[in-house]
């Protein structure tokens, strides 16, 4: 009587075992559907617009068809070195401080303050940018953009570097005292450079995630129709110009934001693509 | 000598954070400062927004982008913990890998570019077949829930692609998570005669707990931040309404809407005070979620 009651309860169990496992399954089908629908939408409407003239020609005027977002190309490459001109020394940096002084008081509470900046809304971080480099001035400019792209950049190369410089085993550092080094000479031409292939990912993905920010941009570089390289000048940008062009009402104008779309993912995944290589290659590229 | 200027200059570099994040806190609220001194608290309460008669109040817009990221958490919450757990226990290792990057690569994705799929595919996508089957198949066009015409843009849909942007965020945390959970705890509950989803679920998952629900948490600021995707989704209409399928507002999108069209001070302070709202909540909202991941006893994830 009661084995049979154990057997029934554990046949059961072990049914709901079964089911609740290939639910995780079916869990990790559903959340990759979206990643193929969304990669599946943008290549079937993207791709055709996507030729030579998309890559050369300026945006076409509205109701015509063609033309391309030579501009806003350009644009996002400003606003990138701007930004990682800002983001990469600061970061670097700041991570190398963090690694070093590990136990330190300052180190705790700057470690958990980057945190809280990574988390911060990048419109937040628009606002900022606008109040002290827009209003004061009383025009948007590419610079504006770059630096508040630029301060979303820190907190994630300060992270990267200060787990990469982790990873250094301390063995090298002390061989390098123990030859004489400094300690800023080991620490700069020892450690930093064994990290180097992990730093260069880490500024890789911070590069793809600050490339297709659009809500600070708003506020900062605003866009632009027209030809302009100049900091000080408003400048188109790619995610400003799928913005703009997916909420127009005309067929051309989506077909060219499908465009935008299917170059900035191209875009994003070419760098993540290389951040991956670069990690795999360690040694390869650690060189000159 | 050059070891003590190394270390003034990367102790330099490192304080530029504290001084970022402060002058954020001063510029948002200087912004601000205009309107949140003209309505004082009431502003956060009240449901006016009247740019004519200069009357502004952020009540809707904190009321959407509360029910939008609810909706989000509802629907990823589940799916993430499902994935991780599949990714962390269950996988095949053929699968592990590709799957991980994956759902990794959902986290790439600009949120402009979800926008653009959103609006394009999504919406109508809700309009055509999810909005009749609630309300004519499943015939709940009556209940508050569902009520009002179905254009589209709407609160189900800003919260639909909400659950797909910080999905990645609440997996990835989920599965560092559990990788910290020791091996014996493991094995203990599959000796007492667990069956496998029992150790999962009485053994593993209560470990993790505080973890989780700090990498749920996270996902939370994820979402109460967004802008873009939920912008061109939402439909943006300044009204607190029941329905899932009424269009609203979030905090966020109503700055980016209408930052462009404010045209007197009063109206772009009162965005920029709804900004400074922002930037309390998404701070508290971090900081809650970073000491409980970090209690688990490890401080670098996602």
């Amino acid at each position: 009587m009661l084995a049979t009651s154990t057997a029934r309860t554990l046949a059961r169990r072990r049914v709901k075992s079964f089911i609740m496992i290939a639910l995780t399954y079916v869990a990790a089908l559903i959340a990759t559907l979206p990643l193929l629908l969304i990669l599946w939408h943008l290549a079937a409407q993207g791709a055709s617009s996507v030729n030579w003239n998309f890559f050369t020609k300026m945006p076409a005027p509205a109701g015509e068809a063609g033309g391309g977002m030579a501009n806003a190309i350009v644009g996002t490459g400003m606003l990138v070195l701007i930004a990682s001109a800002i983001g990469l020394p600061i970061g670097v940096g700041a991570g190398l401080f963090l690694a070093e002084q590990r136990g330190a008081k300052l180190a705790t509470a700057i470690r958990f303050l980057s945190d809280v900046l990574n988390g911060l809304p990048s419109i937040v971080m628009g606002i900022f940018a606008w109040q002290l480099l827009v209003r004061p001035f009383k025009h948007f400019s590419a610079l504006a953009g770059g630096i508040a792209l630029g301060a979303m950049m820190i907190p994630l190369v300060t992270r990267t570097t200060e787990e990469m410089i982790r990873l250094v085993p301390v063995s090298m550092r002390e061989a390098a005292l123990a030859l004489g080094y400094t300690k800023w000479r080991t620490s700069l031409s020892v450690v930093l450079r064994t990290a180097l292939p992990g730093i260069v990912t880490g500024a890789l993905v911070a590069v793809a995630r600050i490339a297709g920010e659009t809500a600070p941009l708003i506020f900062t570089a605003l866009g632009n129709q027209f030809w302009s390289v100049s900091p000080t000048q408003p400048i188109a940008a790619l995610p400003m110009q799928i913005y703009t062009y997916a909420l127009a009402p005309y067929d051309d104008w989506h077909a060219q934001a499908w465009a935008g779309a299917l170059v900035l993912i191209g875009l994003v995944l070419i760098i993540s693509l290389i951040a991956r290589y670069v990690t795999r290659s360690r040694f390869g590229l650690g060189g000159d | 000598m050059g070891d003590r200027a190394y270390r003034w200059i990367t102790t330099g570099f490192a304080l530029v954070i504290p001084v970022l994040l402060g002058l954020i806190a001063i510029s948002v609220f200087s912004a601000g400062w205009p309107a949140l001194h003209k309505f004082g608290l009431g502003f956060f309460t009240s449901s006016d927004w009247d740019p004519v008669n200069e009357k502004f109040g952020a009540a809707p817009a904190i009321f959407g982008t509360i029910v939008s990221s609810a909706i989000a958490l509802i629907i990823a919450t589940p799916l993430a913990i499902g994935v991780a757990v599949f990714l962390s226990e269950f996988a095949p290792r053929w699968v592990r890998q590709p799957i991980a990057f994956l759902v990794d690569l959902l986290a790439a994705i600009p949120s402009v570019v979800y926008g653009l799929w959103g609006i394009l595919v999504l919406v109508p996508f809700l309009r055509t077949y999810v909005m009749p089957f609630f309300k004519e198949t499943l015939h709940l066009g009556d209940t508050p829930l569902f009520a009002g015409a179905a254009y589209g843009p709407s609160m189900l849909a800003a919260g639909s692609i909400l659950a797909i942007m910080v999905l990645p965020f609440i997996s990835a945390v989920t599965r560092e998570v559990l990788l910290a959970v020791p091996r014996s705890q493991r094995e203990a509950a599959l000796a007492l005669g667990a069956t496998r989803w029992e150790m999962i679920w009485d053994a593993v998952l209560p470990y993790a707990r505080s973890g989780i629900i700090g990498g749920v948490i996270l996902g939370l600021g994820r979402a109460l931040g967004e802008t873009m995707a939920v912008t061109m989704v939402i439909g943006n209409r300044h009204e607190i309404s029941a329905s899932l399928f009424a269009p609203g507002y979030t905090m966020a999108s109503q700055i980016a809407n209408e930052f462009s069209e404010a045209t007197t001070d009063l109206h772009v302070s009162s965005l920029m005070a709804v900004g400074a709202g922002l930037f309390v909540i998404t701070v508290i909202v971090n900081v809650i979620a970073r000491w409980l991941v970090w209690r688990m006893g490890r401080n670098q994830v996602a």
